[in-house]
């Protein structure tokens, strides 16, 4: 009888130990809650309960501990100061699987939050249990524990290079050949972040054959794998030349353009940052992409998209016209330039703006032609506008100057020039002036146009420093017509005139 | 007497004639003086004249056999340089000739061929259009497929929902919720109840909701035809245990692979399976190892 009933207290204090930690891991997925929880001391409670001799305690009381850190972050340093990681991450080795997820699930609630207390996983060799969890069978524990590296990998490169040295990457390409699909994702977003900080790191994980199992993943149905599967190659391609040719050499190409048609806006927008980090690197690489029908695709996903996606596609449009002139004209040739003028006036934004005015300036810096082609869909107006306004972000006037010089030093389209030659404050207005002085000698339709529009008047009302380069242009443009009409337009003649009437005697 | 008077008056007359004479003469002298002089130089002016005509004709004929000789000289000359002139024009010309073809020939051959670049816009062009074209095409694909999906969830969740409302049907002395009277024809629910078969609610009802979930897998086009699941009436009798989905279904569960696959993968990715290389009893040791290591790291620690 006696027996029974010791048993049976035992029995009791179980139970009652197994509601607590349940209770507490369902309050602890409220943010409300954990505030209240610190308060009552739940960590001091809850370390002693994952020593706990009954599995399934131990498990739920590591759950409750990871959902606790998950939602805040004095919560997981007092979990780093309480030592419990050490803990932890012994305990990885020998536990069963349940509890493996739950403590790759705490380190990965602790690492998310800062690097600090990511190198505070590290030191507590968190990184070589996580990996020695990769090994398992079970596909939810190598999930748990890839997506904890992940969140180590990400914030910087030390951290990272310390999960490689642990030989996690080989490992995390083999579970991109799983079936399962959120293990996919996972490996997939953890290569992505261990890749994206320095070459090095990246040519570690591309060595392990990483790019052929990415490549063949471009295609699967799953929206958010091919999200990760983008970012990841992304993050590979845009530390160098030989990455991106890698990244290419898989012959992802014609095969991604399909994926921007994806009903899902992050797939499209990862693809054409794809594009734009493989694009900047080398004019054979830009060829590649104009090749196989890159801009066409680009340019319809600009017309389709609003607001701060369209940003990788116009600076994709942008890098692959600073190349060469060929280029450039491929840009033009596909109908990029009214694209973008689209963009520069729907978008409200100026860092947004900025990129199209500096794409704008790297299509039309080539030749005349270009130069052309830009000021006819009526941008030059719009870049001195967004110049002289108050209002622009200091980095979008910078740009739009540099953008509107370049442009200006190869126009030779005089009907656009014409209305700048109203507006613009005299440093550009020198190019401006420069161009006509330039073509008005040998064009003698243009120079009765200049003087019917109003801009011989205009020139001759604009005051210059003799000596300048400013009044060398106007003397050239000067030099271009009769005396008579120059002196006509000139001003203050109609009060020379009227003068000249007052000391005239009729005969 | 007379005469001495003659010879005096002859003697005054003479001397006024001598006076007169002498004024006269001295009166003219200074004319005739001039006079004379004039002539004088006159004729000499006419002997220096004639002396230097023949000088003067005799100059000339030496100067004009003189610039003749010259003359022909340098016209020599000049022939000769105009006509070395011409060579050289012509030379150059031709050098021009083959300089400017070569040039043009070299340039578009191996810098920069306009034809090329012309053609290659206009590929661009069509390539770009046949890129939006098969891209659409890809797109009205996808989505008539992902509408597909849509229609055959929809239809289960139905079904699904009929399973349930299955005491709503319509018997001979009462109208259902879905059969009202004032209707013209039946709801499309009460025709889907009146399809839909009734299971009791046993234990195998969750194994019919696993059948019902494992439906919209194999049936993505033609779902008409194929919604021969276990919980729709067919014509044929039907037996009173749920018929379990055919196994043609390839999908598998769990862990399990193709017999081939783990091999295949041993074989390709030799440098990836070398992890996997260890032994069978690999976790005890590394178990093992941690413990033994466990005092000396406890102390490190602490």
């Amino acid at each position: 009888m006696s027996q029974r009933h010791v048993v049976q207290v035992f029995e009791q204090y179980q139970k009652a130990r197994m509601q607590f930690v349940q209770t507490v891991a369902d309050l602890a997925n409220r943010p409300q809650n954990i505030e209240l929880l610190q308060n009552a001391g739940v960590l001091s409670l809850l370390r002693p309960l994952m020593l706990d001799v009954v599995p399934s305690i131990q498990h739920t009381a590591a759950l409750a501990l990871g959902r606790l850190a998950d939602n805040s972050e004095d919560l997981a340093e007092a979990v780093v100061k309480e030592d419990i990681l050490p803990q932890l991450a012994h305990s990885l080795a020998s536990q069963n699987r349940f509890y493996k997820k739950a403590a790759a699930f705490v380190l990965r609630a602790v690492a998310k939050h800062s690097p600090e207390l990511s190198q505070a996983v590290v030191a507590c060799r968190g990184v070589d249990a996580l990996v020695l969890c990769l090994e398992e069978f079970d596909p939810g524990v190598k999930e748990a524990a890839a997506w904890a590296l992940g969140n180590i990998a990400r914030h910087n490169a030390a951290l990272s290079q310390s999960v490689v040295d642990a030989g996690a990457v080989p490992l995390l390409v083999l579970s991109l050949l799983e079936p399962e699909m959120a293990l996919k994702r996972i490996a997939a977003s953890t290569l992505s972040d261990i890749s994206k900080h320095t070459p090095e790191l990246a040519q570690t994980v591309v060595d392990t054959g990483a790019i052929a199992h990415l490549a063949q993943m471009i295609l699967s149905p799953d929206t958010k794998l091919k999200r990760q599967v983008f970012a990841a190659l992304t993050q590979i391609s845009k530390h160098s030349v030989s990455l991106a040719e890698m990244v290419i050499e898989a012959e992802i190409f014609p095969a991604a353009m399909s994926c921007l048609r994806d009903p899902d806006e992050y797939v499209k927008k990862n693809v054409v940052t794809l594009m734009r980090e493989v694009v900047k690197h080398t004019p054979e690489l830009a060829q590649v992409i104009v090749n196989c029908g890159g801009l066409e695709a680009v340019i319809d996903y600009l017309g389709n998209c609003h607001g701060n996606v369209r940003l990788p596609g116009i600076m994709m449009l942008g890098y692959v016209a600073a190349h060469s002139e060929s280029l450039a004209m491929a840009v033009i040739v596909s109908k990029g330039v009214p694209q973008l003028a689209l963009c520069l006036s729907e978008e409200s934004e100026d860092h947004i703006k900025a990129a199209t005015v500096w794409s704008v300036g790297q299509i039309g810096h080539h030749t005349p032609e270009h130069a052309k082609a830009v000021a006819t869909a009526n941008l030059l107006p719009k870049i001195l506008e967004l110049y002289m306004n108050a209002r622009s972000s200091e980095d979008l006037q910078t740009k739009s100057k540099k953008a509107l010089k370049s442009v200006l030093q190869k126009c030779t389209y005089l009907p656009s020039l014409e209305p700048l030659l109203y507006e613009a404050p005299s440093n550009i207005l020198k190019h401006v002036v420069c161009q006509f002085s330039k073509v008005l000698p040998h064009d003698s339709k243009a120079r009765r146009l200049f003087v019917t529009s109003g801009g011989l008047k205009k020139v001759q009302e604009i005051e210059a420093e003799p000596g300048s380069p400013l009044q060398e242009y106007i003397n050239a443009i000067n030099g271009c017509f009769p005396e008579e009409i120059v002196r006509y337009y000139s001003p203050g003649y109609s009060e020379a005139l009227l003068e000249r009437l007052d000391d005239y005697q009729p005969a | 007497m007379a005469e001495l008077l003659k010879i005096k008056r002859e003697f005054e007359e003479f001397q006024k004639e001598y006076y007169y004479r002498n004024r006269e003469a001295d009166e003219n002298r200074e004319k005739e003086n001039q006079a004379a002089t004039q002539i004088q130089s006159w004729f000499r002016g006419c002997k220096v004249r004639a002396y230097l005509s023949h000088l003067h004709k005799k100059a000339i004929i030496i100067q004009k056999i003189w610039r003749g000789f010259t003359a022909r000289a340098r016209v020599r000359q000049m022939v000769k340089a105009a006509y070395f002139i011409m060579k050289m024009n012509f030379y150059e010309e031709m050098a021009v000739r083959i300089q400017r073809t070569w040039r043009g020939f070299f340039v578009r051959k191996y810098i920069h061929n306009f034809y090329a670049r012309k053609k290659y816009m206009e590929g661009l062009v069509m390539k770009n259009e046949l890129v939006r074209r098969e891209l659409d095409q890809l797109e009205e694909l996808q989505k008539r497929e992902r509408d597909c999906l849509d229609m055959v969830k929809e239809h289960t969740a139905k079904v699904y929902q009929a399973h349930r409302l299955h005491h709503l049907l319509s018997t001979k002395q009462c109208p259902g919720v879905f059969n009202s009277p004032f209707r013209p024809a039946p709801h499309e629910m009460e025709l889907l109840l009146r399809q839909v078969k009734y299971q009791a609610p046993t234990r195998l009802v969750s194994r019919g909701k696993a059948c019902l979930l494992g439906i919209p897998s194999s049936t993505s086009s033609s779902f008409p035809a194929t919604l021969g699941s276990p919980l729709i009436k067919t014509s044929r009798t039907y037996s009173s245990r749920p018929i379990l989905p055919p196994i043609a279904n390839k999908t598998q569960q769990g862990l399990y692979r193709e017999a081939g696959e783990a091999w295949e993968q041993r074989l390709h990715c030799r440098e990836l399976m070398l992890c996997l290389q260890t032994s069978y009893m690999h976790l005890e040791e590394a178990q093992n190892q941690l413990r033994q290591l466990e005092p000396v790291r406890l102390r490190c620690i602490y």
